[in-house]
């Protein structure tokens, strides 16, 4: 085991892989001779080289679409997007493409791939360095959305991801990348594997579900509810597409309540397909109508970001809301 | 530059090359005005990196060494054309009378800021000023910019589009996609390329193997023109032709202003990681401002005396406006669900409701309400 944070969680899977099969290979702008903006990429040029990591040209379109090409003819392509919010001139190549390749060709040509991107707000970048766009991308068959909020998770999905048969988006949880530390098994066969949700803090009288960095923000108020004798089930999804719906539907039959909380905006959400899952699938064991902590309905604000981040105080209330209803 | 024998528009003399016979026609006062322009972007970059270090504003995209290409091509743009602007064009908008306390209320995202702290610093917007709000998303301005153009051709309004973009910018589909309908449709737009050699750590041999940008205009059936971007007199005659040429219908132009970043790309940045700090001496010998300067002063049009006054007041009159501008209140709460729409659908409003209501506005205990 080595402490590590988020990010060099990230880095060190990112070495092994990359060490383990020469096929893969990373790709995106400013990610080799400068080790990423966010120096993810740290250290991967100067022991791989050029062939293998690619400062690209800044075209997204370009750094997706190239990747497809690569991952149909053998390679297994890890493509950065400098932040999800730059990652719609791709948005062409990633549902029209990449996500309909096995399809349409009858499972003849594939593209497995990991397209990792950093996302989500609290770190002052206003529009276009905040959003969280997961609900995009599950929305789009032939994606798989996942989403780590550990150093350990961050790894261990991130060398699963690589490793699998269909394409990824992969979000970084930016916010957390440094901030949090965390306990990393080093074993170079360490996976964690894809549709497994983690029982963040065990508890029975309300199910608290989330997932990426809001899944921090969720402890917190966990520990506050528990102060007034709310005893919280947080459970960090990890992996939005495949979901792990068999972990929700328990926990929410055995607290009967359920409050789902996420950066993204609200409307047409994952909460919302959580939320309808459960409502399909357990009505009969909730005592309280499950509640959505979200994001507003807005464009990602500057200034007022603390306001629209959903903070521990409001997932308490939502918490208080269901545990009292 | 691949090909440094390559032709560059050029006017100011640069190292052993002499003067050229060319120069804009400028009256006195329009020299001073541009070079007022160019040391207040010299100026705000070093205050503004300083308060971005000092933890007073969360980011800044300075532009030095780049003043010639801004203010050059800015001065050129009358107050009835349109500007679409990418980073660095702030100086652009000061030019054009946007008053500073609004400026500096744009990188303080509060009260005082036109788009009402909703956008990262250094994205500014202004309608009176026809400078359009600034996206971060790489040269997603540019069809806008040709579909701006053709509006305004087809009303037949006297009125040009300027679309500014940097190097990197030239990388992506919307660049391509910008210069091909523009000359299409002979909208009457100037595409203005700050190539400043670099986009992030990426260098621009690395960015295109074509020799230059003002070349890719070839493939697209326009006028591409290189132009000595650290010449302010070269970067007026340039864009003043093209400004020219699309207001008597003769279509776009790709202005390729080749000039050097010369500090990080921003303040979250740092070069030391990818390049050789010795490639940026040469062009400090090609200093815009001063290159500018010397020929005033052999013209007789500055003095050291003229230019120290210059500078304080320039200096006071920024001193005053942050004064003003730090001490604004933040934008209210409302703003945050407002200008969504035109008028707040029930959703929207149920939700600004909510905010209100729970007080969860003050989270973090440090919201003025
Ligand atoms: C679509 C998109 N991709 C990536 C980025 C991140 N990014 C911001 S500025 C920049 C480089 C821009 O280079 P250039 O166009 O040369 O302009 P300069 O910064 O040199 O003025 C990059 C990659 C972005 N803002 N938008
Ligand atoms: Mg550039």
């Amino acid at each position: 085991m080595s402490t590590m944070t988020v990010l060099q969680a990230l880095n060190a899977a990112l070495h092994e892989e990359m060490a383990r099969d020469r096929n893969v290979v990373c790709l995106g702008e400013d990610i080799g001779k400068n080790g990423g903006v966010f120096r993810t990429t740290d250290g991967l040029q100067a022991k791989f080289g050029e062939d293998r990591v690619l400062d690209t040209p800044l075209a997204e379109s370009g750094i997706i679409g190239t990747a497809i090409g690569m991952a149909m003819y053998g390679l297994r392509p890890v493509p950065e997007i400098q932040f999800s919010d730059f990652i719609f001139p791709a948005f062409d190549q990633i549902v029209s493409e990449m996500a309909k390749l096995r399809y349409r060709s009858g499972g003849e040509f594939t593209c497995p791939m990991v397209v990792r991107t950093p996302y989500g707000g609290g770190i002052r970048g206003g529009h276009y360095h905040s959003q969280s766009p997961e609900a995009y991308f599950v929305h789009t068959p032939g994606l798989q959305v996942v989403v780590p909020a550990t150093p350990a998770d961050a790894k261990g999905l991130l060398k699963t991801c690589i490793r699998g048969q269909d394409p990824v988006i992969f979000l970084e949880p930016k916010r957390i990348y440094r901030t949090v530390k965390g306990e990393v098994p080093d074993d170079p066969e360490f996976t964690v594997p894809l549709g497994v949700a983690r029982i963040a803090r065990a508890g029975s009288h309300v199910t608290l579900v989330s997932w990426g960095a809001m899944v921090h923000t969720c402890l917190e108020a966990a520990e506050e509810a528990a102060k007034q004798g709310i005893e919280v089930e947080l459970l960090d999804l990890r992996s939005l597409l495949p979901l792990d719906q068999d972990t929700i539907l328990d926990s929410v039959k055995r607290t009967g309540r359920c409050v789902v909380a996420m950066e993204a905006t609200r409307t047409c959400g994952v909460a919302s397909e959580i939320s309808a899952i459960i409502a399909e699938e357990a009505i009969e064991y909730l005592e309280a109508p499950i509640v959505r902590v979200t994001g507003f309905d807005t464009p990602f604000p500057y200034t007022l970001e603390h306001v629209y981040m959903p903070s521990p105080k409001r997932v308490l209330s939502a918490i208080e809301k269901v545990a009292k209803f | 530059m691949r090909n440094p024998a390559r032709d560059l528009v050029r006017v100011l003399p640069v190292l052993d090359q002499p003067a050229s016979a060319r120069v804009p026609e400028l009256r006195g006062e329009e020299c001073l005005e541009v070079f007022r322009g160019m040391l207040r972007v010299r100026l705000l970059d070093e205050k503004m990196l300083l308060m971005q270090r000092q933890g007073r504003i969360a980011f800044f995209g300075p532009s030095s060494g780049q003043e010639a290409a801004i203010i050059g091509s800015g001065f050129v743009a009358r107050r009835e054309d349109w500007i679409f602007p990418a980073l660095r064009e702030g100086g652009v908008l000061l030019l054009r009378g946007f008053p500073l306390e609004k400026y500096f209320g744009q990188l303080f995202g509060n009260c005082l800021d036109v788009e009402k702290g909703r956008q990262q610093p250094m994205h500014f917007s202004s309608g009176e000023h026809k400078y359009v709000s600034l996206s971060s998303v790489i040269a997603t301005q540019l069809p806008q910019a040709a579909g701006a153009a053709y509006a305004a051709k087809i009303r037949r309004d006297d009125c040009v589009v300027f679309g500014y973009l940097g190097d990197g910018a030239t990388s992506e589909h919307d660049f391509h996609v910008a210069l091909n309908f523009a000359a299409v449709w002979k909208a009457p737009v100037v595409f203005v390329c700050q190539n400043n050699q670099w986009a992030i750590s990426v260098p621009f041999e690395k960015q295109t193997k074509s020799d230059g940008v003002a070349i890719k205009a070839k493939a697209y059936g326009m006028p591409g023109v290189a132009v000595d971007g650290n010449d302010v007199l070269a970067v007026i005659l340039a864009t003043r032709e093209a400004h020219v040429r699309a207001r008597a219908g003769g279509g776009p132009t790709l202005l390729e202003l080749v000039t050097y970043r010369r500090g990080g790309h921003s303040s979250s940045d740092d070069p030391t990681r990818y390049r050789d700090e010795s490639r940026v001496e040469p062009w400090l010998l090609v200093d815009p401002l001063d290159r500018f300067r010397d020929w005033l002063i052999a013209q007789g049009q500055l003095t050291p005396a003229i230019e120290a006054r210059m500078r304080d007041e320039l200096t006071t009159i920024m001193n005053q406006a942050l004064a003003t501008a730090e001490a604004a209140d933040k934008p209210p709460l409302e703003t945050l669900f407002t200008d969504v729409y035109a008028s707040m659908p029930p959703h929207l409003r149920q939700q600004m409701l909510e905010v209100q209501g729970d007080g969860s506005g003050t989270a973090e205990g440090a919201f003025p309400l």
